[in-house]
Protein backbone atom coordinates (compact mmCIF):
# COMPACT_ATOMS: atom_id res chain seq x y z
CA UNK A 1 0.00 0.00 0.00
CA UNK A 2 1.53 3.24 -1.17
CA UNK A 3 0.06 7.18 -0.67
CA UNK A 4 -0.90 8.72 -3.67
CA UNK A 5 1.59 11.47 -2.94
CA UNK A 6 4.25 8.73 -2.65
CA UNK A 7 3.64 7.77 -6.20
CA UNK A 8 3.04 10.89 -8.08
CA UNK A 9 5.61 13.50 -9.02
CA UNK A 10 2.86 16.59 -8.07
CA UNK A 11 -0.01 16.65 -6.84
CA UNK A 12 -1.31 20.49 -7.08
CA UNK A 13 -4.81 22.64 -6.73
CA UNK A 14 -5.05 26.40 -8.50
CA UNK A 15 -7.45 28.95 -9.42
CA UNK A 16 -9.01 27.89 -13.05
CA UNK A 17 -10.39 31.70 -13.35
CA UNK A 18 -11.66 33.10 -10.19
CA UNK A 19 -14.87 30.58 -10.12
CA UNK A 20 -13.18 27.11 -10.80
CA UNK A 21 -10.91 24.92 -8.63
CA UNK A 22 -8.73 22.77 -10.58
CA UNK A 23 -6.52 19.35 -9.25
CA UNK A 24 -3.54 18.06 -11.07
CA UNK A 25 -2.48 14.70 -10.48
CA UNK A 26 0.97 14.04 -12.79
CA UNK A 27 3.30 10.81 -12.53
CA UNK A 28 6.84 10.59 -13.65
CA UNK A 29 6.32 7.60 -15.67
CA UNK A 30 4.14 5.54 -17.22
CA UNK A 31 3.85 1.97 -15.50
CA UNK A 32 2.80 4.59 -12.23
CA UNK A 33 -0.01 6.49 -14.23
CA UNK A 34 -1.30 3.25 -15.36
CA UNK A 35 -1.42 1.43 -11.76
CA UNK A 36 -2.96 4.15 -10.09
CA UNK A 37 -5.81 5.03 -13.27
CA UNK A 38 -6.14 1.20 -12.72
CA UNK A 39 -6.58 1.29 -9.12
CA UNK A 40 -9.85 3.45 -9.24
CA UNK A 41 -8.90 5.30 -6.25
CA UNK A 42 -9.54 8.74 -7.61
CA UNK A 43 -12.48 8.95 -9.84
CA UNK A 44 -14.75 11.17 -10.40
CA UNK A 45 -16.87 9.55 -7.63
CA UNK A 46 -14.28 9.02 -5.26
CA UNK A 47 -13.31 12.88 -5.90
CA UNK A 48 -16.85 13.92 -5.31
CA UNK A 49 -17.29 11.41 -2.27
CA UNK A 50 -13.99 13.03 -0.63
CA UNK A 51 -14.57 16.45 -1.45
CA UNK A 52 -18.14 15.98 -0.22
CA UNK A 53 -19.75 17.21 -3.56
CA UNK A 54 -22.44 16.32 -6.16
CA UNK A 55 -20.32 14.14 -8.73
CA UNK A 56 -22.33 16.44 -11.35
CA UNK A 57 -19.95 19.38 -10.76
CA UNK A 58 -16.57 17.32 -11.17
CA UNK A 59 -15.33 17.67 -14.27
CA UNK A 60 -12.59 14.43 -14.22
CA UNK A 61 -9.93 14.07 -16.82
CA UNK A 62 -7.01 11.62 -18.14
CA UNK A 63 -4.29 13.20 -19.90
CA UNK A 64 -1.96 10.09 -21.39
CA UNK A 65 0.09 12.43 -23.24
CA UNK A 66 0.87 14.47 -19.76
CA UNK A 67 0.78 10.95 -17.71
CA UNK A 68 -2.14 13.12 -15.73
CA UNK A 69 -5.27 12.92 -14.07
CA UNK A 70 -7.28 16.18 -13.84
CA UNK A 71 -10.19 17.39 -11.80
CA UNK A 72 -11.94 20.76 -12.16
CA UNK A 73 -14.92 21.44 -9.60
CA UNK A 74 -16.73 24.97 -8.95
CA UNK A 75 -14.97 26.95 -6.22
CA UNK A 76 -16.30 26.66 -3.03
CA UNK A 77 -16.64 30.15 -2.36
CA UNK A 78 -15.78 32.80 -5.10
CA UNK A 79 -12.22 33.49 -5.18
CA UNK A 80 -11.13 36.12 -2.26
CA UNK A 81 -15.15 36.36 -1.37
CA UNK A 82 -15.75 37.21 2.68
CA UNK A 83 -15.74 32.82 3.37
CA UNK A 84 -12.69 32.02 1.19
CA UNK A 85 -9.43 31.46 2.90
CA UNK A 86 -7.32 30.49 -0.39
CA UNK A 87 -6.83 33.22 -2.57
CA UNK A 88 -4.65 31.46 -5.15
CA UNK A 89 -6.68 27.73 -4.06
CA UNK A 90 -3.31 26.17 -3.67
CA UNK A 91 -4.10 23.72 -0.53
CA UNK A 92 -7.22 22.49 -1.90
CA UNK A 93 -5.61 19.38 -2.81
CA UNK A 94 -4.09 17.52 0.65
CA UNK A 95 -6.92 15.41 1.11
CA UNK A 96 -5.33 13.69 -2.35
CA UNK A 97 -2.13 13.26 -1.00
CA UNK A 98 -3.10 11.04 2.14
CA UNK A 99 -5.28 8.51 -0.45
CA UNK A 100 -4.25 5.03 -0.05
CA UNK A 101 -3.44 3.33 -3.24
CA UNK A 102 -3.44 -0.78 -3.37
CA UNK A 103 -0.92 -2.90 -4.57
CA UNK B 1 8.43 28.33 -49.17
CA UNK B 2 7.19 26.73 -45.58
CA UNK B 3 6.48 29.32 -42.80
CA UNK B 4 8.47 30.08 -39.56
CA UNK B 5 7.09 32.43 -37.16
CA UNK B 6 9.55 33.03 -33.97
CA UNK B 7 8.07 34.02 -30.62
CA UNK B 8 10.20 35.37 -28.07
CA UNK B 9 7.80 35.41 -24.22
CA UNK B 10 10.28 37.10 -22.12
CA UNK B 11 8.44 35.82 -18.62
CA UNK B 12 5.80 34.34 -17.53
CA UNK B 13 4.61 37.65 -15.76
CA UNK B 14 5.84 41.03 -16.27
CA UNK B 15 7.48 42.38 -13.11
CA UNK B 16 8.26 39.05 -12.12
CA UNK B 17 11.17 38.53 -14.09
CA UNK B 18 13.95 37.14 -16.23
CA UNK B 19 17.91 36.26 -16.83
CA UNK B 20 19.24 38.59 -19.13
CA UNK B 21 21.85 36.19 -20.83
CA UNK B 22 18.26 34.74 -21.63
CA UNK B 23 16.79 37.70 -22.98
CA UNK B 24 20.23 37.70 -25.30
CA UNK B 25 19.68 34.27 -26.48
CA UNK B 26 16.19 34.96 -27.15
CA UNK B 27 17.08 37.78 -29.21
CA UNK B 28 19.94 35.85 -30.99
CA UNK B 29 16.98 33.59 -32.37
CA UNK B 30 15.62 36.72 -34.38
CA UNK B 31 11.95 36.84 -32.86
CA UNK B 32 9.50 38.20 -34.82
CA UNK B 33 8.03 39.61 -31.97
CA UNK B 34 8.39 39.96 -27.81
CA UNK B 35 5.60 39.40 -25.30
CA UNK B 36 4.80 39.03 -22.07
CA UNK B 37 1.44 38.85 -20.18
CA UNK B 38 1.27 41.55 -17.38
CA UNK B 39 -1.88 40.63 -15.38
CA UNK B 40 -4.58 37.63 -14.23
CA UNK B 41 -7.32 37.37 -12.32
CA UNK B 42 -5.28 35.29 -10.15
CA UNK B 43 -4.23 38.03 -7.02
CA UNK B 44 -8.01 38.29 -6.59
CA UNK B 45 -10.53 41.35 -7.18
CA UNK B 46 -8.41 43.84 -5.56
CA UNK B 47 -6.18 44.43 -8.66
CA UNK B 48 -9.31 44.52 -10.32
CA UNK B 49 -11.18 46.67 -8.41
CA UNK B 50 -9.04 49.61 -6.83
CA UNK B 51 -6.49 50.11 -10.11
CA UNK B 52 -3.41 49.10 -8.35
CA UNK B 53 -0.39 47.01 -9.45
CA UNK B 54 0.54 43.35 -8.70
CA UNK B 55 4.91 44.23 -9.17
CA UNK B 56 6.15 47.64 -8.13
CA UNK B 57 7.01 49.93 -10.49
CA UNK B 58 11.00 48.94 -9.96
CA UNK B 59 10.48 45.79 -10.93
CA UNK B 60 8.01 46.51 -13.90
CA UNK B 61 10.36 48.91 -15.50
CA UNK B 62 13.48 46.62 -15.29
CA UNK B 63 11.66 44.24 -17.24
CA UNK B 64 10.54 46.71 -19.39
CA UNK B 65 13.51 48.41 -20.25
CA UNK B 66 15.45 45.19 -21.51
CA UNK B 67 12.34 44.14 -23.55
CA UNK B 68 12.23 47.49 -25.29
CA UNK B 69 16.07 47.59 -25.88
CA UNK B 70 15.85 44.76 -27.92
CA UNK B 71 12.52 45.10 -29.72
CA UNK B 72 14.50 48.02 -30.58
CA UNK B 73 17.52 46.49 -31.60
CA UNK B 74 15.38 43.78 -33.11
CA UNK B 75 13.48 46.40 -35.21
CA UNK B 76 10.25 43.76 -34.64
CA UNK B 77 7.39 44.53 -32.17
CA UNK B 78 6.69 44.17 -28.39
CA UNK B 79 3.57 43.42 -27.05
CA UNK B 80 2.30 43.64 -23.25
CA UNK B 81 -1.00 42.71 -22.30
CA UNK B 82 -3.61 42.87 -19.18
CA UNK B 83 -1.53 46.20 -17.96
CA UNK B 84 -1.02 46.76 -14.19
CA UNK B 85 -2.21 43.61 -13.59
CA UNK B 86 -6.07 43.82 -13.47
CA UNK B 87 -5.76 45.06 -17.14
CA UNK B 88 -7.92 48.46 -16.30
CA UNK B 89 -7.58 51.93 -17.50
CA UNK B 90 -5.66 52.71 -14.33
CA UNK B 91 -3.41 49.43 -15.89
CA UNK B 92 -2.82 50.73 -19.50
CA UNK B 93 -1.88 54.22 -17.76
CA UNK B 94 0.39 52.95 -15.33
CA UNK B 95 2.37 50.74 -18.05
CA UNK B 96 2.48 53.78 -20.94
CA UNK B 97 4.26 56.02 -18.10
CA UNK B 98 7.08 53.48 -17.63
CA UNK B 99 7.15 53.21 -20.82
CA UNK B 100 7.39 57.02 -21.81
CA UNK B 101 9.95 57.51 -18.82
CA UNK B 102 12.34 54.69 -20.50
CA UNK B 103 12.20 55.73 -23.93
CA UNK B 104 12.97 59.63 -22.77
CA UNK B 105 15.84 58.16 -20.71
CA UNK B 106 16.89 55.84 -23.60
CA UNK B 107 16.31 58.26 -26.66
CA UNK B 108 14.18 55.91 -27.82
CA UNK B 109 11.34 56.80 -30.84
CA UNK B 110 8.54 54.57 -31.79
CA UNK B 111 4.66 54.35 -32.49
CA UNK B 112 3.05 52.70 -29.51
CA UNK B 113 -0.57 51.66 -29.17
CA UNK B 114 -2.80 51.63 -25.97
CA UNK B 115 -5.49 49.54 -26.50
CA UNK B 116 -8.11 49.48 -23.64
CA UNK B 117 -10.52 46.84 -22.61
CA UNK B 118 -12.43 48.97 -19.77
CA UNK B 119 -15.88 48.35 -20.47
CA UNK B 120 -18.71 51.30 -20.59
CA UNK B 121 -21.61 50.17 -18.32
CA UNK B 122 -24.31 51.80 -20.50
CA UNK B 123 -23.19 49.47 -22.82
CA UNK B 124 -23.26 46.69 -21.12
CA UNK B 125 -26.54 47.30 -19.96
CA UNK B 126 -27.80 47.19 -23.40
CA UNK B 127 -26.13 44.11 -24.55
CA UNK B 128 -27.66 42.51 -21.27
CA UNK B 129 -30.67 43.78 -22.58
CA UNK B 130 -30.80 42.22 -25.41
CA UNK B 131 -29.76 39.10 -24.27
CA UNK B 132 -26.15 38.95 -25.41
CA UNK B 133 -24.51 38.34 -22.05
CA UNK B 134 -24.06 34.90 -21.03
CA UNK B 135 -23.78 33.43 -17.83
CA UNK B 136 -20.54 30.99 -17.86
CA UNK B 137 -20.83 28.15 -15.09
CA UNK B 138 -20.68 29.00 -12.33
CA UNK B 139 -22.08 32.24 -12.85
CA UNK B 140 -23.12 34.84 -10.02
CA UNK B 141 -26.73 36.22 -10.88
CA UNK B 142 -26.24 39.60 -13.34
CA UNK B 143 -28.92 42.45 -13.56
CA UNK B 144 -27.82 45.97 -14.49
CA UNK B 145 -27.77 46.65 -10.60
CA UNK B 146 -24.46 44.20 -10.56
CA UNK B 147 -23.06 46.64 -13.76
CA UNK B 148 -23.79 49.41 -12.36
CA UNK B 149 -21.78 49.13 -8.77
CA UNK B 150 -18.95 47.74 -9.90
CA UNK B 151 -16.14 49.52 -9.56
CA UNK B 152 -14.37 48.21 -13.37
CA UNK B 153 -15.15 45.64 -15.26
CA UNK B 154 -13.07 44.62 -18.33
CA UNK B 155 -13.44 42.62 -21.17
CA UNK B 156 -10.76 40.36 -22.49
CA UNK B 157 -9.42 41.19 -25.91
CA UNK B 158 -8.85 38.70 -28.16
CA UNK B 159 -5.78 38.72 -31.12
CA UNK B 160 -7.94 41.05 -33.27
CA UNK B 161 -7.65 44.24 -31.24
CA UNK B 162 -3.83 43.77 -31.13
CA UNK B 163 -3.16 42.85 -35.31
CA UNK B 164 -5.35 45.99 -35.98
CA UNK B 165 -3.07 47.53 -33.98
CA UNK B 166 0.04 45.84 -35.56
CA UNK B 167 -1.41 46.74 -38.87
CA UNK B 168 -1.51 50.22 -38.23
CA UNK B 169 1.82 50.16 -37.80
CA UNK B 170 2.34 50.05 -34.05
CA UNK B 171 6.06 48.83 -32.67
CA UNK B 172 5.09 48.58 -28.65
CA UNK B 173 1.33 47.37 -27.97
CA UNK B 174 0.09 48.15 -24.89
CA UNK B 175 -2.51 46.05 -24.47
CA UNK B 176 -5.67 46.51 -21.37
CA UNK B 177 -6.75 43.23 -20.13
CA UNK B 178 -6.71 40.58 -23.04
CA UNK B 179 -6.28 36.63 -23.30
CA UNK B 180 -3.01 35.70 -21.86
CA UNK B 181 -3.09 33.87 -25.46
CA UNK B 182 -3.29 36.64 -28.16
CA UNK B 183 -0.58 38.33 -27.11
CA UNK B 184 1.70 35.90 -28.24
CA UNK B 185 -0.59 34.30 -31.40
CA UNK B 186 -0.76 37.79 -32.85
CA UNK B 187 1.95 37.77 -34.59
CA UNK B 188 2.32 34.14 -35.63
CA UNK B 189 -1.68 34.41 -37.07
CA UNK B 190 -0.49 38.17 -38.80
CA UNK B 191 2.45 35.93 -40.94
CA UNK B 192 0.42 32.70 -41.94
CA UNK B 193 1.56 30.28 -39.44
CA UNK B 194 -1.25 27.34 -38.91
CA UNK B 195 -3.80 28.78 -36.05
CA UNK B 196 -3.72 25.20 -34.69
CA UNK B 197 0.24 25.86 -33.81
CA UNK B 198 0.02 29.52 -33.38
CA UNK B 199 -2.74 29.20 -30.56
CA UNK B 200 -1.23 25.90 -28.84
CA UNK B 201 2.19 27.79 -29.11
CA UNK B 202 0.73 30.86 -27.67
CA UNK B 203 -0.81 28.69 -24.42
CA UNK B 204 2.59 27.32 -23.91
CA UNK B 205 4.61 30.43 -24.29
CA UNK B 206 2.27 32.61 -22.12
CA UNK B 207 3.96 31.21 -18.58
CA UNK B 208 7.00 31.42 -19.68
CA UNK B 209 9.18 29.07 -17.84
CA UNK B 210 6.51 27.34 -16.58
CA UNK B 211 6.52 24.98 -18.88
CA UNK B 212 9.91 23.27 -18.50
CA UNK B 213 10.72 20.64 -16.12
CA UNK B 214 11.82 22.12 -12.94
CA UNK B 215 11.27 26.08 -12.85
CA UNK B 216 14.15 27.31 -11.62
CA UNK B 217 13.04 31.20 -12.15
CA UNK B 218 10.47 32.93 -14.28
CA UNK B 219 12.43 33.65 -17.50
CA UNK B 220 12.02 33.34 -21.03
CA UNK B 221 10.72 30.78 -23.32
CA UNK B 222 10.68 30.84 -27.29
CA UNK B 223 8.60 29.40 -29.90
CA UNK B 224 9.26 28.44 -33.89
CA UNK B 225 5.43 28.47 -35.13
CA UNK B 226 5.04 26.38 -38.47
CA UNK B 227 2.52 25.82 -40.49
CA UNK B 228 1.53 22.20 -38.98
CA UNK B 229 3.44 22.17 -35.72
CA UNK B 230 5.69 24.53 -33.41
CA UNK B 231 8.72 24.10 -31.74
CA UNK B 232 9.55 25.47 -27.85
CA UNK B 233 12.51 25.58 -25.92
CA UNK B 234 13.14 27.81 -23.11
CA UNK B 235 16.21 30.16 -23.55
CA UNK B 236 18.54 29.12 -20.81
CA UNK B 237 20.60 26.11 -21.41
CA UNK B 238 19.93 24.96 -17.77
CA UNK B 239 16.33 24.48 -18.28
CA UNK B 240 14.78 21.78 -20.35
CA UNK B 241 11.21 21.17 -21.87
CA UNK B 242 10.37 17.98 -22.55
CA UNK B 243 7.41 15.99 -23.91
CA UNK B 244 5.37 15.42 -20.46
CA UNK B 245 6.05 19.49 -19.42
CA UNK B 246 4.95 21.02 -22.61
CA UNK B 247 1.76 18.60 -22.70
CA UNK B 248 1.13 19.05 -18.87
CA UNK B 249 1.20 22.70 -19.28
CA UNK B 250 -2.44 22.83 -20.92
CA UNK B 251 -3.31 21.65 -17.45
CA UNK B 252 -2.12 24.87 -15.82
CA UNK B 253 -4.90 26.77 -14.23
CA UNK B 254 -7.16 25.51 -16.73
CA UNK B 255 -10.21 23.80 -16.04
CA UNK B 256 -9.99 21.52 -19.14
CA UNK B 257 -6.63 20.27 -20.56
CA UNK B 258 -7.79 19.74 -24.08
CA UNK B 259 -10.05 22.92 -24.69
CA UNK B 260 -9.15 26.40 -24.11
CA UNK B 261 -11.86 28.82 -25.11
CA UNK B 262 -10.92 32.10 -26.76
CA UNK B 263 -12.72 34.91 -28.34
CA UNK B 264 -13.16 33.29 -31.80
CA UNK B 265 -12.69 29.97 -30.97
CA UNK B 266 -11.50 27.24 -29.45
CA UNK B 267 -7.94 26.19 -28.91
CA UNK B 268 -8.48 21.71 -29.29
CA UNK B 269 -5.09 19.91 -27.71
CA UNK B 270 -6.87 16.40 -27.90
CA UNK B 271 -5.10 15.36 -30.87
CA UNK B 272 -1.85 16.99 -30.08
CA UNK B 273 1.47 15.01 -29.80
CA UNK B 274 4.47 15.80 -28.54
CA UNK B 275 7.97 14.29 -29.26
CA UNK B 276 11.34 14.96 -28.28
CA UNK B 277 13.81 17.21 -30.75
CA UNK B 278 16.66 17.14 -28.02
CA UNK B 279 16.93 16.80 -24.49
CA UNK B 280 15.66 20.49 -23.75
CA UNK B 281 13.75 21.19 -27.20
CA UNK B 282 9.94 19.78 -27.83
CA UNK B 283 8.00 19.63 -31.65
CA UNK B 284 4.37 19.36 -31.33
CA UNK B 285 2.01 18.20 -33.72
CA UNK B 286 -1.79 17.60 -33.96
CA UNK B 287 -3.11 21.18 -32.52
CA UNK B 288 -6.03 22.44 -33.85
CA UNK B 289 -7.91 25.91 -33.64
CA UNK B 290 -11.50 25.42 -33.93
CA UNK B 291 -13.26 29.00 -34.97
CA UNK B 292 -16.66 29.87 -33.09
CA UNK B 293 -19.78 30.94 -35.31
CA UNK B 294 -20.25 33.75 -32.70
CA UNK B 295 -17.00 35.94 -31.17
CA UNK B 296 -17.53 36.11 -27.35
CA UNK B 297 -15.78 38.44 -25.15
CA UNK B 298 -15.40 37.21 -21.64
CA UNK B 299 -16.18 39.90 -18.81
CA UNK B 300 -14.05 40.17 -15.48
CA UNK B 301 -15.37 42.72 -12.66
CA UNK B 302 -14.96 43.97 -9.29
CA UNK B 303 -17.18 45.03 -7.26
CA UNK B 304 -16.71 46.98 -3.48
CA UNK B 305 -17.81 44.80 -0.95
CA UNK B 306 -16.97 47.09 2.14
CA UNK B 307 -14.11 48.07 4.33
CA UNK B 308 -12.19 45.62 6.74
CA UNK B 309 -10.66 45.00 9.54
CA UNK B 310 -9.10 41.81 10.97
CA UNK B 311 -8.06 40.34 14.28
CA UNK B 312 -5.58 37.48 14.98
CA UNK B 313 -6.18 35.33 18.16
CA UNK B 314 -5.05 32.16 19.22
CA UNK B 315 -6.69 29.70 21.75
CA UNK B 316 -5.03 27.23 23.77
CA UNK B 317 -6.92 26.40 26.60
CA UNK B 318 -9.09 22.51 26.78
CA UNK B 319 -11.94 23.59 27.93
CA UNK B 320 -13.04 26.79 25.25
CA UNK B 321 -11.22 24.15 22.96
CA UNK B 322 -13.76 20.95 23.07
CA UNK B 323 -16.83 23.82 23.23
CA UNK B 324 -15.20 25.70 20.50
CA UNK B 325 -17.82 26.20 18.30
CA UNK B 326 -21.05 27.06 20.84
CA UNK B 327 -18.42 29.35 22.68
CA UNK B 328 -18.06 31.22 19.19
CA UNK B 329 -21.67 31.40 18.67
CA UNK B 330 -22.55 32.55 22.36
CA UNK B 331 -19.82 35.15 22.06
CA UNK B 332 -21.50 36.63 18.72
CA UNK B 333 -25.17 35.91 20.09
CA UNK B 334 -23.98 38.13 22.60
CA UNK B 335 -21.68 40.69 20.82
CA UNK B 336 -25.10 41.27 18.69
CA UNK B 337 -26.29 43.35 21.48
CA UNK B 338 -23.57 44.89 22.45
CA UNK B 339 -23.25 46.32 18.81
CA UNK B 340 -27.52 47.59 19.44
CA UNK B 341 -26.41 49.17 22.21
CA UNK B 342 -22.78 51.04 20.94
CA UNK B 343 -23.14 51.40 17.71
CA UNK B 344 -27.32 51.14 16.85
CA UNK B 345 -27.48 47.94 14.41
CA UNK B 346 -26.42 44.57 14.59
CA UNK B 347 -25.10 41.78 12.43
CA UNK B 348 -26.29 41.57 8.63
CA UNK B 349 -27.50 43.91 5.50
CA UNK B 350 -26.64 48.03 6.84
CA UNK B 351 -25.18 46.44 9.70
CA UNK B 352 -22.16 44.51 10.04
CA UNK B 353 -20.38 41.53 8.98
CA UNK B 354 -18.32 39.27 11.12
CA UNK B 355 -16.75 35.99 10.62
CA UNK B 356 -14.35 33.41 12.15
CA UNK B 357 -12.14 31.60 10.41
CA UNK B 358 -10.77 28.73 12.72
CA UNK B 359 -7.43 27.64 11.81
CA UNK B 360 -6.46 24.01 13.00
CA UNK B 361 -9.49 22.83 12.03
CA UNK B 362 -10.79 24.15 8.61
CA UNK B 363 -9.25 27.62 7.93
CA UNK B 364 -8.00 26.24 4.78
CA UNK B 365 -10.49 24.47 2.88
CA UNK B 366 -13.71 25.32 4.72
CA UNK B 367 -16.60 23.57 3.35
CA UNK B 368 -14.19 21.00 1.46
CA UNK B 369 -12.40 20.12 4.42
CA UNK B 370 -12.72 16.05 4.97
CA UNK B 371 -11.31 16.40 8.57
CA UNK B 372 -13.14 18.99 10.19
CA UNK B 373 -14.30 17.20 12.93
CA UNK B 374 -10.43 17.09 14.18
CA UNK B 375 -9.34 19.58 16.14
CA UNK B 376 -5.55 20.12 17.30
CA UNK B 377 -4.17 21.55 20.64
CA UNK B 378 -4.60 24.96 19.52
CA UNK B 379 -5.86 26.55 16.84
CA UNK B 380 -5.67 29.92 15.45
CA UNK B 381 -9.14 32.82 14.70
CA UNK B 382 -8.84 34.92 12.26
CA UNK B 383 -11.99 37.21 12.65
CA UNK B 384 -13.05 39.46 10.01
CA UNK B 385 -15.39 42.33 10.26
CA UNK B 386 -16.95 44.27 7.24
CA UNK B 387 -19.07 47.53 6.87
CA UNK B 388 -19.23 50.15 4.91
CA UNK B 389 -16.82 52.24 6.05
CA UNK B 390 -13.52 51.88 7.70
CA UNK B 391 -14.06 53.55 10.56
CA UNK B 392 -17.18 51.64 11.61
CA UNK B 393 -15.55 48.40 10.88
CA UNK B 394 -12.14 49.60 13.44
CA UNK B 395 -14.88 50.44 15.91
CA UNK B 396 -16.69 47.14 15.84
CA UNK B 397 -13.85 45.34 15.72
CA UNK B 398 -12.85 46.82 19.09
CA UNK B 399 -15.62 46.30 20.74
CA UNK B 400 -16.01 42.36 20.04
CA UNK B 401 -12.33 41.79 20.82
CA UNK B 402 -12.72 42.83 24.04
CA UNK B 403 -16.00 41.33 24.63
CA UNK B 404 -14.72 37.97 23.00
CA UNK B 405 -11.49 38.07 24.90
CA UNK B 406 -13.38 37.84 28.40
CA UNK B 407 -16.28 35.59 27.36
CA UNK B 408 -16.75 32.78 29.40
CA UNK B 409 -17.32 29.22 29.92
CA UNK B 410 -19.52 27.47 32.33
CA UNK B 411 -16.51 25.30 33.84
CA UNK B 412 -14.39 28.43 35.58
CA UNK B 413 -15.82 30.51 38.08
CA UNK B 414 -14.54 34.14 37.90
CA UNK B 415 -13.31 35.90 34.51
CA UNK B 416 -11.09 34.37 32.29
CA UNK B 417 -9.08 35.93 29.33
CA UNK B 418 -9.95 33.06 26.55
CA UNK B 419 -8.47 34.40 23.57
CA UNK B 420 -4.49 34.65 23.10
CA UNK B 421 -3.67 37.82 21.00
CA UNK B 422 -0.17 38.03 18.90
CA UNK B 423 -0.19 41.79 19.25
CA UNK B 424 -2.40 44.82 20.41
CA UNK B 425 -4.53 46.91 19.27
CA UNK B 426 -6.09 43.31 18.51
CA UNK B 427 -7.62 44.66 15.41
CA UNK B 428 -5.76 46.04 12.02
CA UNK B 429 -7.53 47.81 9.08
CA UNK B 430 -7.40 46.12 5.68
CA UNK B 431 -8.99 48.85 3.65
CA UNK B 432 -11.36 48.36 1.04
CA UNK B 433 -12.36 44.75 0.57
CA UNK B 434 -13.65 43.38 -3.59
CA UNK B 435 -15.60 40.93 -4.98
CA UNK B 436 -15.95 39.60 -7.93
CA UNK B 437 -19.14 39.86 -9.27
CA UNK B 438 -19.46 38.58 -13.15
CA UNK B 439 -18.22 34.62 -14.92
CA UNK B 440 -19.76 35.58 -18.55
CA UNK B 441 -19.34 36.35 -22.16
CA UNK B 442 -20.45 39.56 -24.14
CA UNK B 443 -21.49 38.66 -27.81
CA UNK B 444 -20.57 41.53 -29.61
CA UNK B 445 -21.29 42.56 -33.74
CA UNK B 446 -17.15 42.13 -33.82
CA UNK B 447 -14.61 41.69 -32.16
CA UNK B 448 -13.07 44.96 -32.13
CA UNK B 449 -16.23 47.19 -30.90
CA UNK B 450 -15.28 46.62 -27.23
CA UNK B 451 -12.10 47.69 -27.44
CA UNK B 452 -10.77 51.20 -28.07
CA UNK B 453 -6.91 52.32 -29.47
CA UNK B 454 -5.18 55.23 -29.18
CA UNK B 455 -1.47 55.52 -31.50
CA UNK B 456 0.97 57.66 -29.30
CA UNK B 457 4.25 58.62 -31.60
CA UNK B 458 7.12 58.29 -28.46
Amino acid sequence: MATLGELAKLIRSKNAGPFLLTFDVMFGDEATYRRVVASGVLTRARFAELYRIPESEVMFFRHDAARAIKISIPRPYVQCDLDDGDAYGGQQHAPLVELEVPD
Amino acid sequence: MTTEVRVLSATGMLGSGFLESSLERGVALAPHVIAADAGSTDGGPAYLGSGTPFFSREATARDLRLMLRARARLGVPMIVGSCGFGGGNAGVDWIRDIVLEIAREEGMHFRAALIRSEQDKAYLKRRLREGRILPLHPAPPLDEAVIERSAHIVGAMGHEPIVAALEAGAEVVLAGRATDTSLFAAVPLMRGAGAGPAWHAAKTLECGTAAVVQRKRPDCLFAWVREDHFDVAPCDPEMRCTPQSIASHTLYENADPFLVTEPSGVIDTTEATYEAIDDRSVRVRGSRFRPSERVTIKLEGAELAGYQSVIIAGVREPYILRQLDSWLDGMQARFAERAREVFGFGPGPGGYDLRIRVYGRDGVMGKLEPRRDELGHEVCLLITVTTARQETSRAVAKSFAHLALHYPIPEWGGLISGLAFPFTPAEMDRGPVYRFNLHHVVQPDDPLEMFRTEMLEV
